[in-house]
């Protein structure tokens, strides 16, 4: 998924001379093609995180479009006030590109692991949240970043991911994606979770439960009227996300299900990481694992909430 | 023993002309008009950004966006006072908006912000972020091949922020000698003396180890800033730093270097009478 976000923005240089690659201190080779096409174009400005989200508002302001790229915490911790000063408060077309978001950097530990960074980003007035859950979807995704207004924060996986997103479902800033249709449950998903979600649904069924898949791949702005739509009819609307439970997806879902349906609510699971940093290492995936959010441990916890919620909780019904 | 420049002694004792004393008096009525603001940081600023908007900047007051006027950021945001009186003398916008200062539907709030105020290029007050927006622009004068230059206004208090120095390098490494500092070394921030909080010295060797051109003045006189800001680049292939050596609260005697000055939220009847005495009923 990085090495295509960062292919793109060569891609996107060479047709529009208005991006630019603003890299604090990438691994050696980072866009070197781009740095040898477009080399007044490719950028290092080294550690320092805050002077280049001031910089690169500077560039934007007349008119460049620069996509500045390091690891997730360091874009989003270090230069908080920058981010929210500079960039968003002049709302201006900076696009942020976290290498490692949520659990990638797992065994580098927790001054790397990006947690709490969708929950802050999208605090922020202006900024626009994303989470692509693949390559595909994040070269999809990237296509359509240089003429949108405003900042942008791209939130990229791993590398390696499954490829579970299909070209015919397009990609559209601020619109999610109907994966599978909504039976009794709802799964909402964002970045790679959409993988686990998709071997969640496939067990649930051979339960006999019928889970569908709305891809919140634009965590902000939420693709709300998606939202309504799909959980109409459902019983449990579960959320799934590699983030702390503090202001991230589950927290977006909720707070618009509440706005929009008040005391009409379908019962909610949101599934998340625990809000406390990790104090172990291994794997992106092993860490997930650990804290409930693999495919078996998915399907588990809503079994039990769907049980919990016949006894509970009102059916939805289609308005 | 750190040695006091002779160009700080000089600002202690520099006149004002009726020019610094009118642009005073603005300062001082848009603070009479709301009952507070930022007093010292303010009145150090007048001459630097006097010099700036009468006599090197190109701009067109009725044409702001100009796309090849000259940027002007003052990242000491809390010296807007200085800013706003200057901006409405030539002709930004009206000055009557002065008075509004700090009001609810006010242009003029507390620190300037891009888009409310013509004129201001970019929302400061927040310290630290300032230089880094000027290198962007400098940088992409540069790409663009455009000959406007950039200048920022920095605070000593301000360069405390790590954030000043990794633009200070960035700066360098392009060699952007289209972009000029401007550091407004009142000596005085808001807890006290600069040298007490965060000792600044030696401030020259600094700016000049970060691979600035470094020129020193008395802020306060006009002739000298004229001089040194119509000879920028001071070296071609560096950008600029010029050290400009001022008193907080100049030209209102109960205010120079004093640091309850650094900003007021209410005047008293006493410091009303000061502020008459020093510029004048207006």
């Amino acid at each position: 998924m990085r090495n295509t976000a960062m292919n793109m923005v060569h891609k996107l240089a060479a047709r529009d001379e208005r991006v630019l690659y603003i890299g604090s201190d990438p691994g050696a080779g980072t866009l070197r093609a781009m740095s040898k096409e477009f080399p007044k174009r490719h950028l290092i400005e080294g550690i320092s995180e805050a002077h280049i989200i001031g910089m690169s508002a500077g560039l934007a302001m007349e008119g460049f479009v620069p996509y500045v790229n390091t690891i997730a915490t360091f874009l989003t911790r270090r230069c908080y006030e920058q981010v929210a000063v500079d960039l968003c408060l002049h709302n201006l077309p900076v696009r942020l590109i976290a290498n490692g978001g949520g659990l990638v950097y797992a065994p580098l530990g927790p001054t790397h692991q990006a947690i709490e960074d969708i929950a802050i980003m999208r605090a922020l007035p202006n900024m626009t949240v994303i989470c692509p859950c693949d390559a595909d979807e994040a070269a999809r995704m990237m296509e359509q970043t240089p003429d949108w207004k405003g900042p942008i924060y791209i939130r990229l996986g791993k590398g390696g991911d499954a490829i579970v997103s299909k070209a015919e479902h397009g990609f559209e800033i601020g619109k999610a994606i109907l994966m599978r249709p909504p039976g009794e449950v709802l799964m909402v998903t964002t970045g790679i979770m959409l993988q686990r979600a998709l071997a969640a649904a496939d067990l649930l069924a051979a339960q006999g439960i019928r889970a569908g898949i709305l891809h919140m791949h634009t965590v902000k702005p939420l693709d709300t009227a998606a939202l309504l739509q799909a959980v109409r009819g459902t019983r449990l609307v579960t959320t799934l996300e590699e983030h702390v439970p503090s202001g991230g997806l589950g927290s977006a879902v909720a707070e618009a299900l509440i706005d929009k349906l008040g005391s009409g609510l379908p019962a909610m699971l949101r599934l998340s990481l625990p809000d406390r940093f990790m104090h172990n290492y291994g794997s992106q995936d092993s860490l997930l694992k650990k804290h409930g959010l693999s495919a078996g441990a998915i399907a588990t916890s809503i079994e039990h909430a769907l049980a919990a919620s016949h006894t509970s909780s009102p059916q939805l019904h289609s308005t | 023993m750190i040695q006091i420049s002779p160009h700080a002694e000089a600002a202690l004792t520099c006149p004002l002309d009726e020019r610094s004393l009118y642009l005073r008096r603005l300062v001082l009525g848009s603070v009479r008009s709301a009952g507070r603001g930022h007093v010292g940081p303010a009145l150090s600023l007048i001459e630097m950004v006097r010099v700036l908007y009468d006599d090197v900047l190109r701009i067109d007051p009725k044409n702001p966006r100009d796309p090849n006027r000259d940027r002007a950021i003052l990242s000491k945001g809390h010296g807007c006072l200085a800013l706003y009186a200057l901006l409405a003398d030539r002709g930004f916008f009206p000055l009557s908006e002065l008075d509004g200062f700090c009001g609810t539907d006010s242009i003029l709030g507390g620190h300037p912000e891009y888009g409310m105020v013509p004129g201001v290029e970019a929302s400061t007050g927040a310290l630290g972020h300032g230089l880094s927006i000027g290198v962007g622009l400098a940088l992409a004068a540069r790409m663009r091949e455009r000959s406007y230059r950039t200048f920022v206004l920095l605070g000593d208090g301000e360069i405390n922020e790590g954030s000043v120095w990794e633009a200070a390098m960035g700066a360098a490494k392009h060699g952007l000698d289209n972009l000029i500092a401007l550091i407004d070394y009142n000596k005085l921030q808001s807890y006290g003396p600069t040298d007490y909080v965060l000792p600044l010295e030696p401030l020259a060797d600094k700016w000049r180890s970060f691979g600035f051109a470094v020129q020193e003045l008395n802020g306060h006189d006009v002739g000298a800033l004229r001089t040194v800001l119509k000879q920028v680049p001071a070296v071609p292939g560096k950008p600029t730093a010029i050290i400009c050596h001022t008193v907080k609260g100049k030209g209102l005697p109960a205010a120079e270097s004093n640091a309850d000055w650094h900003h007021k939220n209410k005047l008293t009847d006493s410091e009303l009478d000061a502020i008459r005495v020093a510029v004048g009923d207006f």
